[in-house]
């Protein structure tokens, strides 16, 4: 094997790490414990980008870890904790698949998104490229995350976390997107967040619950 | 055929032989230490063994053949498995004959007797202890193959001791994968020796039990066989676990006294750690119902799992 240069080694398992984050987050049937996976998958990422910002001497990475931080490690996080208390919702509902053949189905999504990336992986011309398929895997793992969930609240962890791989993905291809998109990326998560929160309240002020099933059949009739 | 390599076989055999039941004391001292009681002397299981084996035997009525020669086959598979894995030296006669599939094999060989004598008697409690062995059994196995094959991959060989010196000789570096399956192992190390999570080996209560419950129809010599063999299976999994993650100290060549000499304190000292560690996690965990069992072990194979798929996609980084 051939020598690899720490900072490479500390990327790579940071990449290691934010994919056994998404089975984590899986597999957690505990909102709390959630939301707090899913704040540490943002320190996690937040490291990655600050690692790959001291070794390419990319400015704007720099921001856009500080933007990580600032919003997906503290502020979100922080928000959603708000948002449980003041909802009342600590557990999920048992999953519409159990734990351990979620975990199975996850295994094969994480085979077939490396698989998916292989293409672009020789495409990219990046030191982190390898990285890509681990990307691909955690965005298509919070797809599934949001599958088998009932809750509005793991579905919308579900989505940031989905997130959170988009951003590692476009870091991993090409050094992160420009600042302007970022810029827009997290403001729309941030507008999502606030109104989602917002609907929170209104579907369980109609349903007395944030069980999602309620919401499948659109007739006017109850 | 030279002397010397038998005698250092020889060697790793009674070292593993004698440690083994001193390791499970040191385990028991570790725990009463962390929950606050006075420990039992490290020597009690030794005690214990001789005082079976002065014992008379006492025989179930309906009791098979099986019943009698099995505590022999799980003993003697236990040993041929401690003279395979590369505990103090990696070049030896019986350590080069075998890979760590065929290891595995033995091991669940071990497991099969145990199981069919528990169902001899056919008594209520055996049975229960059988099938839920099997069941813990059958979903360990392959994330214990799993784990060794992520370790073949990285050093292209599934020979324990080739293994070993492999990773022995690699530059230290930050690996995940092997991070990843190192979990895995201890997941299926404290499943597979009826360590907490999964089984408490202090319980006296029949209808939780696991690994007792199969031992409650043995009596004297072959309960002391059964127990010096499950001390011995503990011991195997550790030396398994150094060979694989903590592999420095192993004589890789050197199988002179020299070596040897080295590689007996060293095994102590990981000994004395594995054994603090692993009564941590007994202490701090508590033990989980026998239907979240498949849970804890799927959690295990999906750790070993990621290591694979971590290693193939970043290891050529």
């Amino acid at each position: 094997m051939t020598h690899i240069p720490f900072n490479q080694q500390l990327l790579n398992a940071c990449a290691a790490l934010l994919l056994l984050l998404s089975f984590a987050m899986l597999s957690q049937r505990r909102i709390v414990s959630l939301v707090s996976l899913y704040a540490v998958q943002g320190a996690v990422l937040a490291v990655a980008t600050l690692l790959l910002a001291w070794r390419t001497g990319e400015g704007n990475l720099y921001l856009s870890a500080f933007l990580t931080i600032s919003l997906k490690v503290a502020f979100l996080p922080w928000l959603l904790h708000r948002l449980i208390r003041r909802l009342q919702v600590y557990w999920d509902t048992e999953p519409l698949l159990n734990i351990s053949g979620t975990m199975l189905i996850g295994i094969v999504i994480v085979v077939f998104a490396f698989g998916l990336a292989q293409p672009i992986t020789q495409l990219a011309s990046t030191s982190m490229r390898n990285a890509i398929g681990i990307a691909v895997a955690v965005v298509l793992l919070a797809f599934l995350m949001m599958i088998t969930r009932r809750k509005a609240m793991s579905q919308v962890v579900g989505f940031l976390s989905m997130e959170n791989g988009l951003f590692f993905g476009a870091m991993s291809a090409t050094y992160g997107m420009p600042m302007i998109i970022e810029l827009g990326v997290a403001l729309d998560i941030l507008v999502a967040v606030l109104v989602l929160g917002v609907f929170f309240f209104q579907i369980r002020e109609q349903f007395d619950s944030l069980d999602l099933h309620h919401l499948e059949r659109l007739s006017e009739r109850q | 055929m030279r002397l010397g390599p038998l005698i250092a076989q020889a060697l790793e055999i009674a070292v593993a032989l004698a440690a083994a039941p001193l390791f499970v004391g040191w385990v028991n001292q570790c725990r009463a230490w962390l929950a606050n009681r006075s420990a039992p002397s490290m020597l009690l299981p030794y005690r214990n063994i001789r005082k079976l084996f002065h014992k008379d035997a006492v025989l179930a009525q309906n009791a098979s053949p099986l019943f009698r020669i099995a505590p022999y086959v799980v003993f003697g598979a236990m040993v041929v498995a401690a003279a395979i894995i590369p505990s103090l030296a990696g070049r030896l006669p019986l350590v080069v004959a075998a890979d760590a599939i065929a290891l595995v094999g033995l091991f669940a060989t071990a497991r099969v007797f145990l199981s069919l004598a528990a169902m001899d008697v056919g008594t209520a409690f055996g049975t229960l202890g059988a099938r839920r062995e099997m069941m813990i059994g059958f979903l360990a196995e392959p994330a214990l193959l799993m784990v060794i094959f992520v370790a073949s991959l990285i050093s292209a060989t599934t020979a324990l001791p080739a293994i070993s010196a492999h990773l022995a000789s690699e530059h230290l570096v930050i690996d995940p994968s092997l991070a990843f399956t190192a979990i895995a192992f201890t997941l299926v190390l404290l499943a597979e020796n009826a360590r907490i999570p999964v089984d408490n080996p202090a319980t006296h209560l029949e209808l939780t039990m696991i690994h007792e419950a199969m031992l409650l129809e043995y009596s004297a010599r072959h309960l002391a066989l059964m127990e010096w063999a499950s001390a011995l299976r503990l011991f195997n999994y550790a030396c398994i676990g150094f060979a694989l993650f903590v592999p420095w100290g192993i004589a890789a060549r050197d199988i002179g006294p020299l070596g040897l000499t080295l590689a007996i304190p060293l095994l102590a000292l990981k000994l004395a750690a594995a054994g603090a560690g692993l009564a941590v996690i007994e202490t701090v965990s508590a033990k989980l119902r026998v239907m979240r069992a498949p849970e804890f072990l799927a959690t295990a194979f999906l750790f070993a799992v990621l290591g694979l798929l971590v290693h193939v996609l970043l290891g050529g980084a």
